[in-house]
């Protein structure tokens, strides 16, 4: 049994445009203590999809039509907002893209690292300030006693990103979802947040769910990869078969468009055009207008995940039927 | 090793101790302390209230006793701010009418603050309809004229305050003065009705801006309930425009009270307050400059100094700005 279920997860804004269908039919598994990277690139739905899942998502114009997320039992989707609460922070947490606006600047560091445990866990503040000190000492931050004392503004970026670490971590939860937590940070940085996090990961069990537009940071950090395109899973593998046998055509065009030093001197490849525009809708495979293997069914069926080899999945119809290979 | 367990033993009891100390606004006192102007005005506002408060006591003459053989003297040894022009005792009614005023600013102002930063945070927060619906209301509200709104609020209230007084009377047998005491803070609501319109709309606007912010996102992801996001998260974000509007608040709401005296809303003589004290001095300005001179001087200082606390206030509550 997994730890989460994700089953036909759609979430659609409804603007003054249209609705705009920013997550389509998304259903995905996370096993304990797994890493599941979910890459793509940005307005593909990978942090809609997240957000869905703590049901951040802004609610109008939001709205999460249909799906259910089960959590150890729970659907997250559909359960009481109490419920809910007692979830978050406590089983499943978060760590945001931008460390420099998702700490309260008017709150010591302290007050802020201890407020999960003051709500969850119903400790006393001494008890929570000692937990808050080890926590940060664990993400490396020297002289955490007294450190802990400060305003966010007196630490840098990958400092603040070391505490939101460790906020989450405090409770030890079952799951955390890392949304983009290294892209605000420069390369030295993200390599010592990523190894953190793997650190925390392997001390607590947490599986952890990775969003990123970085290929090289996934391939190095997750165990399986969702790839995402306009709002939908496209290929789902393990990390070594979704960088070296790519079996989506986006997915392949992704990999072939990460400069590498064998390629020194030739022009870097981009995929010609545009994603589609999300809030009209799309007949066959999303991708179709910019792949370079269409075929006309591709322009009128709708394309499903389906699998292809044992825990690979792709959602290109050609591929499943055996008319292409990459 | 006996004496290293002791000695962190000790800094964490240090720490703890500290720890319970420790909060937003022992954090900006510390700071507020070292703006000397700030802590004038405090001292400044401290010796304005404590002598409208105790100073009548220790005066030989009443704030009503009139005396019709001394009318609009100069200030002198016996009447040391003079006499107004049914020959009452300028320094008493001034003093008395310190009380009024403060009492004024600081009540009314406090409603204000009360209702405005609650109603906007909560508009602000939960948003979609309900932000609607309340700001629609305060849209209404805003767009009565100000007088009638009062005189209608004033007229109800009467009539309430009557009623109250003959229910007592009637099934306890108290003889109570309820309708006239009733008039001073129907004062106080009728103008904390009215000044917290502004301090809503300008609190939501600030709380729809905060409500983008990551951290808050992170608050909701942490699992904080609503209660506690609003009052921990988001209320001490807004401090500083709140303070700031604050203390332009109290003056407005000085004035306002002068304005609803002048119409005969208010305080009524033989009572007295700075605005009535002013505005009386004003009629008498060329004869009796004293008059409006000595209460003006005290309005405007109160006035300053607010100035400067709410400055004082704003920086201070401002973690950044702190230097150590």
């Amino acid at each position: 049994m997994a730890l989460l279920e994700v089953n036909n997860l759609t979430t659609n804004f409804h603007t003054r445009n249209g609705v705009v269908r920013a997550v389509n039919d998304v259903s995905f598994s996370v096993n304990r203590g797994e890493t599941l990277g979910i890459v793509g690139e940005s307005g593909s739905g990978k942090s809609v999809t997240c957000y869905s899942l703590m049901r951040l998502i802004p609610q109008p114009p939001g709205r999460i039509e249909s799906g259910s997320a089960i959590f150890d039992g729970t659907d997250l989707l559909s359960c009481s907002e109490r419920t809910l609460r007692g979830i978050r922070g406590k089983r499943v947490a978060m760590i945001f893209q931008d460390p420099m606006t998702s700490l309260n600047p008017y709150l010591r560091i302290e007050d802020q690292l201890i407020e999960p445990l003051l709500i969850h866990e119903k400790t006393n503040r001494a008890d929570a300030v000692k937990r808050a000190i080890r926590g940060l000492e664990e993400v490396g931050i020297q002289d955490a006693k007294n450190r802990i004392r400060s305003y966010p503004h007196e630490f840098s970026g990958g400092m603040r990103q070391r505490v939101m670490i460790a906020m989450a971590m405090i409770t030890k939860p079952d799951l955390l979802i890392a949304d983009e937590p290294t892209t605000a940070l420069d390369v030295t940085v993200q390599a010592q947040i990523l190894e953190l996090i793997k650190k925390e990961q392997k001390a607590n069990g947490t599986a952890v769910i990775f969003i990123s537009h970085d290929l090289g940071v996934v391939a190095g950090f997750c165990d399986r990869v969702n790839v995402m395109y306009a709002g939908r899973i496209v290929e789902t593998a393990g990390t070594r078969e979704v960088y070296y046998h790519p079996q989506h055509p986006y997915n392949r065009a992704l990999q072939k468009s990460r400069p590498t030093g064998d390629m020194k001197g030739n022009e870097l490849y981009t995929i010609p055009g545009l994603p589609p525009d999300l809030s009209r809708p799309i007949e066959g495979c999303a991708f179709a207008p910019r792949c370079e293997f269409a075929a006309d069914v591709c322009r009128s069926q709708p394309a499903h995940l389906k699998v292809i080899q044992s825990g690979h999945f792709s959602a290109c119809t050609r591929i499943q039927n055996k008319e292409i290979t990459l | 090793m006996e004496p290293a367990t002791t000695s962190s033993f000790n800094t964490e009891r240090l720490l703890e101790q500290a720890d319970q100390g420790t909060s937003l606004w022992k954090d900006a006192w510390l700071r507020m302390r070292k703006n000397r102007m700030a802590v004038f005005s405090v001292v400044v506002l401290l010796v304005i209230s404590l002598t409208s408060v105790f100073g009548p006591f220790f005066l030989t003459y009443s704030y009503e006793e009139t005396n019709l053989d001394r009318v609009a003297q100069a200030p002198s040894a016996d009447h040391w701010l003079g006499t107004d022009k049914l020959g009452r005792d300028q320094l008493s009614r001034i003093l008395y009418g310190g009380r009024v005023s403060l009492m004024v600013g600081l009540v009314a102002t406090a409603v204000s603050l009360t209702i405005g930063v609650l109603y906007g945070t909560i508009a602000g927060f939960v948003g979609g309809k309900l932000d609607a619906l309340m700001m629609r209301i305060v849209d209404i509200i805003y767009a009565l004229p100000f007088t009638i709104f009062v005189i209608l609020l004033m007229v109800i209230a009467q009539d309430a305050g009557t009623a109250v007084e003959n229910w007592l009377l009637q099934s306890f047998g108290w003889k109570t003065d309820v309708a006239s005491k009733w008039n001073l803070i129907l004062l106080f609501g009728a103008i904390g009705a009215v000044e917290w319109l502004t301090m809503a709309r300008i609190v939501r606007g600030q709380v729809l801006s905060l409500r983008k912010m990551e951290f808050i996102e992170a608050c909701i992801s942490l699992g904080l309930s609503r209660k506690r996001i609003i009052f921990r998260h988001l209320i001490p974000n807004v401090l500083g425009p709140i303070v700031v509007y604050t203390t332009l608040t109290i003056p407005a709401v000085m004035l306002l009270e002068a304005f609803l005296s002048f119409l005969g809303l208010g305080i009524q003589p033989p009572r007295s307050s700075w605005g009535l004290l002013i505005k009386e001095g004003s009629e008498m300005m060329e004869e009796a400059p004293w008059l409006l001179l000595y209460p003006g001087l005290l309005f405007s200082l109160t006035l300053f100094s607010l100035n400067f606390l709410g400055d004082g206030l704003r920086d201070a509550l401002d973690p950044k700005t702190s230097k150590d």
